[in-house]
This record gives C-alpha cells, structure tokens and sequence, in this order.
C-alpha cells in the first residue's frame, strides 16, 4: 500500500517539477533578489560619472573658499555678477551667498537648471551650516577651541551581550535579525499560500475531471490524499531547498567579492574582537556586523534548517484544510468563501510576526508562535533573533501532533466530500462528515 | 453455483441522510454476465462503490471469490465508472502505466501489456500524446484499456455505453465477450435496458434502494411473457375482440410488419390454452401469424418500477 502512495506522490512531483513555469520561477526568482541587491549599487556608480559643477556667487567670500567637493558635486567659485551668470545656459547650477544668509535673516538661493536632488539641497545646507557655526564659534575666541570640540565629541556604539548563550556571539545584530526574520515570514507566507492552493485546485480538478473515480478504485481516498500532499510538500521543498542552496552559495562566494578588502579585513578583526570600536563610528559598525552575519554560513544554514522544518511543517497542517475544502466543492469558485479558513489564520500569522520581529520575547510573539494555527510563521520571525530551542521545539511538537489531527480530519472530509456533487456544503456539514461512517 | 461477489443485505445512507441502498443483496456468478439495472438514482453506482471497496456500508457484508472483500482484492477488479476522465496534461502511454501500477502491476509487465493492447486497438501512435490531445471516442479506447490491462477476475462497467459511439461500443462489446471466454466475470450497470439484455446471463433490477428483482434473464422474460401472445391477421378488429374477450385480459391493437395485416397484443387468461384461442379467432378473422410476445426487459423493467412506485403510492 505504502508504494502505492509513493506512486501517487511521484506522479503528483514529477507533472509538477517538470513543468516549465516551475524551472522557470525556481531559478528567476534569486536570480531576480540577486539583481535587486546589485542594480541600486550599480546605479550608484553610474551616478558617479554625471558629477555636476555648482558655479558660487559669494558675496562675503567666507564661504565660498571651505565648501569641500564630493563625488557628485564640485563647487567652483567665480566673481562674476549673478545676472550674467543667469544669462548662460550651459550652466548645472548657482548657489547665491550675502551677508543676510550668514546673519540666519535670508534663506540660500540655488538657482538650477532642472530639478535638483535631496543630496545635492542636503549636501549644499551641512555643509554651509557648518561653516556659519564655526565662524560664530570663532568670534567667542576661545583658547584651544579645536581640542575642546574634539574633547567633547561622542559617538557611542552598543554592543548586546547575550546572557542567555554561552558561545557569546556579541556581533549579533538586531536590525539584521529583524530583517531576516520579516523576509522569512513572507518567503513561508508566499509558500503557504501557493502551495496549499495547489493541493485544493488539484483535488478540484481531479474531481471537476472525473479522474477520481478511476484513481479510487484502486487506492483508497486517504490514501489519495496523502500522497498528493505530499507530492506536492515535496515540490514546495525543491524549490525552498534550491533557493537556500543559491543563497548560500552567494552569501560564501559572490559575498565577499563584491565587498571591498578594506571592509572584510575590518570585519574579520570585528569577528576576532581586535577591531577597536572606538575608531569607527557607530553606524559603519552596524553595518560591519550586518554583513558578518549575512556572510555567516553556519547562522544561515541552521536559519534554513528551521524553516525548512517550519515550512514543511506549516505546509501539511494548512493544505489538510485546503485539500478537505477542494473535496467539498466542484469549482475554485465555490471553494473561495471556504477558504477563508486558511486564508484568515495565515495572514494573522503574517501580522503576528511583524511585531514578532520586532520584539522576539514579547509574551504575544511567543504564544503566537506557540499555537499551531500561528506557529510557523511567527516562530520564523523569531529564530533569527536566537531563542532558547527548547521554543522551537515544542512549537514543532505541538505542530506535529495538530497535522496528525488535522490530517485525520481533512481525511475523514475528503472520502465523502469527493463524492458530492452540486450544492456547496457549509462549514458544519463538512463537520458532519468527519462523523460519518 | 460459485459466486465471485456475495453481497448480503447491504444497507447505506447518504451523508445528507438519504438511503441509497436498502438491505440489497447481490450475487454475482462466476463467469457470468451480470446486469445491475435501474433507473437513475436507483443505488447501482452505490452499490458498485461498495463492491470496489471505494466506499464502505453501513450494514451488510461483501465477498469476493468466497473471503470477505479487502482493499487488496481491487488488484483483481477492473472498474470503468460512469463519469470517467483521465489526466489531461499527462502523455497517454505515461498515464496509462501510471494507472496499472497503481493496480499492482511491475513497471515491466505494465509496459510489455500496454504494448500488446495499444497494437491490438491500433493505438500504438497515441502513446507520446497528450490526453487533452485526444477525441473523446480516443479517450474511451484509453479508459477501456487502462480498466481491463492488470487481467481482473471482475470487470465492472457502469454505463460503459453511455458516451461511446457505435463503432467503439461495437469493440467494447466484442472486447468484453472476449475478456468472457477468458474466465473473467463482468457487471454491467445500466438504466439503458436494451443495451445489456443480449449479453447479459443474469440481471438484477434496483429501484429505490431496493432490489426487486433477481434472476436468470431468459427465465425472467419467458415468466413475463407467460400467456402473451401476438397475432397478426386480416378482418374485422371490432368482432376479433369481441370474440377474444371472453379468453383475454389485456387485448392491445398495434401496427402489423406484414401488409394489409393488423397485429394484436393479448394476455391470455391463466388457464386458457393457445389451441382454443387460434380455433375462436379463426372464425372470424384471417390468421397471418401466431407469435410468443417475448416481454423485453425494458417492458419489464417499466412494468415492475411502474408497480413498486404505484405500490408505494397507494401505501402513503
């Protein structure tokens, strides 16, 4: 009996692995995340080149002499009348400079040919700003002002120390384990929805098709059932094992070329604890350990791990209510109210684990994350923000235990619901079923 | 007798509480040709579901080939049911090995089987197509092949003519003949009468839920056709009848094949013999022809369901 089932299963994998929207979505779409990491980089450097000339008209000739180039803009100062300068088109833009600017009584003119950016606007305002404090800070004329500002500058970083792990992985970063946590839940919301609308429409369709009758006289409806779940659970588990495949890959090989050896030699004397934290300011160590954690194979495999657990998991308990809806009805059309059963705990799922996300230990996260309905994608949110296992595994436990139930349920539906035809049952005469011999 | 299906009091209700099957029961001799008739509605797919082991009864027990019936004797069932499809994005040859797997057979001897029987219908080609490629006469071929290929001791046809046209009903008939003389014992379900009465041995009548009627087809007719007699004459119908009233209860007038001939229907009186009748009549008529009135069964059929249902009319 049991090769029988493998045989429903291996059909089920086999018409679906080797259809071509499959191949198509499974390679495109890292390929497709890949892309979105690269493009605005690669945008950036094209930006580069297009540096803009802004022509100085200072009236006061303070300014004009500090203002410091970047990459995007060089400020020329030139002692031309503003009027004639106005006359000339091949001109990219006109900053105006008086004395009532310095004396904070009239605002900065920058006359443009064209729309001007943010960085340009923000650029030309820290920049005068900081000019016009410095100069106010002269006239105090304070001894040795330099050495006092410097004294008095801060740039505090913070460190976490978990009290609750004894390797004391202190790079660990919150905002990167938000980040992943936020992307896992959507990448199993997306598995979840798709896929166990893939076991209802196919139970519909082999209904709607009159197949059925011919498969059932020789397995038996659960038997059916199970094996088309799990054919299906397994194309979800190729495609969610091929893209943590592609990603790793990255992450140890494309990864590190793509950043530059000043910042890996840094990350590396982070990792090792000999970077001095002082030196830096608080916002590059940030993101020094964002990439420490990205580029770390061994978080990134036992973050897949989990959800490779989760998903499949996840995936069994919701397609047993999907595959007992698709039973019940004759068309896609009539399955949608049903399908609020689903739909309706996966999304308070997908809203749980955003606050989730945010705050791991929160008693709300945890028993959300606890509760089967919830559980996958809630706990998906929490992982990446390192909780005690002995969560994870009991959230496992109890999942396993409701796809047993579930699954006894959704059988105990599918025998009889693929045999009716016609009228749409309602939720409480699927629930008679269960009870019907 | 042996039988290859004992079913004994079978009861089944619906899930919406209507009873399909009311202490039926059915046996099915081996080697036989066995019609399941009805009307629509009648329980016959029922009770099939019930003797593929797709669908379990309330009450009642099912044998098969002497032990009660398990999950492993569908390996030796071939069911073609009433509403058939087949995998549309799936290759024909594909899906056909699919099916016979899942009836036991090795990948191997599905294949070498397969071959044999796509040459014998002349098929071969079909077998890279796609099933949504096909005709839906092509489809059936595909379906009769996919029911019979694993050898079954039982082949169990609902409806197999509904939807077949005549060239394929005319192999599926032939074909099934064959699979008789091979020892295999076939069920035929159908409300179209006519369709089965000249293959079947025996037949069982299902209306409402319950079988009112078993047995042996020839004897069932020549009971039902007991005192019927039809005459076909020249004369004056009026004075026939006056003449025959006497010695008939039913006395029908109806077109005569013959020419310039009138033909008369009649149910002799119990006790009355055909000598007496032929010498009244052939007084006042011209006798062209005396024939037994062999009831078909649909004239059975309608006369029995038109009981039972006037029966349960007159009882509410």
């Amino acid at each position: 009996m049991a090769s029988k089932i493998g045989l429903i299963t291996s059909r089920e994998y086999m018409t679906r692995v080797t259809k071509k929207s499959f191949i198509l979505t499974t390679i495109i779409t890292p390929l497709a995340m890949i892309a979105l990491m690269i493009i605005p980089v690669v945008l950036m450097n094209l930006a580069d080149d297009d540096s803009r000339t802004i022509l100085v008209v200072d009236d006061t000739g303070i300014i004009a002499p500090s203002l410091s180039n970047t990459k995007e803009f060089s400020y020329v100062s030139v002692d031309e009348p503003l009027d004639s300068l106005l006359a000339r088109d091949n001109i990219d833009g006109i900053l105006a400079i008086n004395d009532s600017v310095i004396a904070g009584t009239a605002p900065l003119r920058l006359y443009s040919n064209g729309a001007t950016s943010i960085s340009l606007e923000g650029n030309i305002v820290n920049q005068v700003n900081n000019l016009i404090e410095e100069r106010r800070l002269k006239e105090y004329d304070i001894a040795d002002l330099d050495k006092i500002l410097e004294a008095v500058k801060s740039d505090v970083s913070i460190t976490t120390i978990r009290t609750d792990r004894k390797d004391g992985d202190e790079n660990a970063s919150a905002f990167v384990s938000y980040g992943v946590g936020v992307l896992l839940t959507f990448i199993l919301y997306m598995f979840l929805l798709l896929y166990g609308q893939m076991v209802m429409t196919s139970i519909i369709e082999e209904k709607n098709n009159r197949v059925l009758e011919i498969v059932v006289s020789s397995i038996k409806p659960t038997q059916l059932m199970l094996g088309k779940i799990m054919g299906i659970g397994l194309v979800a588990l190729t495609q969610i094992v091929l893209w943590c495949g592609l990603l790793t890959l990255m992450s140890t090989l494309v990864f590190p070329m793509l950043m530059p050896a000043e910042s890996m030699a840094e990350l590396q004397q982070l990792q090792a604890g000999s970077l001095d934290i002082t030196a830096y300011d608080s916002d590059d160590i940030e993101v020094l350990r964002a990439l420490g954690m990205l580029g770390n194979v061994g978080y990134l495999l036992s973050i897949m791990g989990w959800m490779t657990l989760f998903l499949i998991g996840g995936f069994l308990f919701y397609s047993a209510i999907n595959a007992a809806i698709g039973s019940a009805v004759d068309n896609i059309q009539d399955a949608s109210q049903l399908q609020t059963l689903v739909v309706l705990p996966i999304i308070i799922g997908l809203v749980c684990s955003m606050t989730a996300a945010a705050s791991p230990n929160s008693s709300l996260a945890f028993w959300m994350s606890i509760i089967p309905i919830t559980s996958p994608m809630v706990m998906m949110a929490r992982i990446p923000a390192g909780i005690p296992t002995w969560e994870i595994l009991l959230s496992l436990a109890i999942l396993v235990v409701s796809i047993y139930a579930m699954i006894w349920m959704a059988a105990k539906i599918y025998r009889v619901g693929i045999f009716m035809y016609g009228k749409k049952p309602t939720i409480k005469e699927m629930l008679k079923w269960i009870r019907y011999k | 007798m042996k039988h290859i299906i004992e079913a004994s009091d079978i009861t089944k209700t619906f899930a919406n509480g209507k009873i399909a099957l009311d202490n039926v029961s059915v046996n099915v001799p081996e080697g036989a040709i066995y019609g399941l008739l009805g009307p629509n509605g009648a329980g016959k797919t029922t009770l099939i579901r019930i003797i593929n082991h797709i669908t379990a009864p309330d009450a009642g027990t099912v044998t098969f080939d002497g032990h009660p019936l398990t999950q492993n004797d569908v390996e030796h069932i071939g069911y073609l049911p009433e509403e058939r499809g087949l995998y549309k994005k799936m290759k024909v040859g594909e899906q056909a090995l699919f099916f016979a797997r899942l009836k036991g057979l090795s990948r191997h001897d599905a294949t070498i089987r397969l071959t044999q029987w796509f040459d014998r219908l002349g098929i071969s080609d079909w077998w890279n197509k796609k099933v949504e490629e096909l005709s839906k006469g092509m489809a059936q071929k595909v379906q009769f092949i996919i029911t019979v290929l694993h050898n079954p001791k039982l082949l169990i046809f609902d409806e197999p003519f509904s939807g077949f046209d005549p060239i394929n009903a005319k192999m599926l008939k032939d074909e099934i003949l064959e699979l008789r003389r091979q020892g295999a014992t076939v069920i035929f379900s159908s409300h179209n009468m006519a369709s089965v009465e000249e293959i079947c041995d025996e037949i069982t009548l299902i209306n409402q839920g319950h079988n009112i009627l078993s047995g042996n087809v020839k004897q069932i007719r020549q009971e039902y056709s007991d005192g019927r007699f039809m005459l076909d004459f020249t004369g004056d119908p009026a004075r026939l009848a006056a003449a025959l009233k006497p010695l008939t209860t039913d006395l029908e007038f109806i077109d005569s094949p013959l020419e310039e001939a009138s033909r008369l229907r009649m149910h002799l009186e119990p006790g009355t013999d055909l000598k007496s009748v032929i010498s009244t009549v052939n007084e006042v008529i011209e006798i062209r022809a005396v024939n037994p009135d062999i009831a078909s069964l649909n004239d059975i059929f309608i006369k029995t369901v038109g009981e039972k249902s006037s029966l349960t009319k007159t009882a509410e």
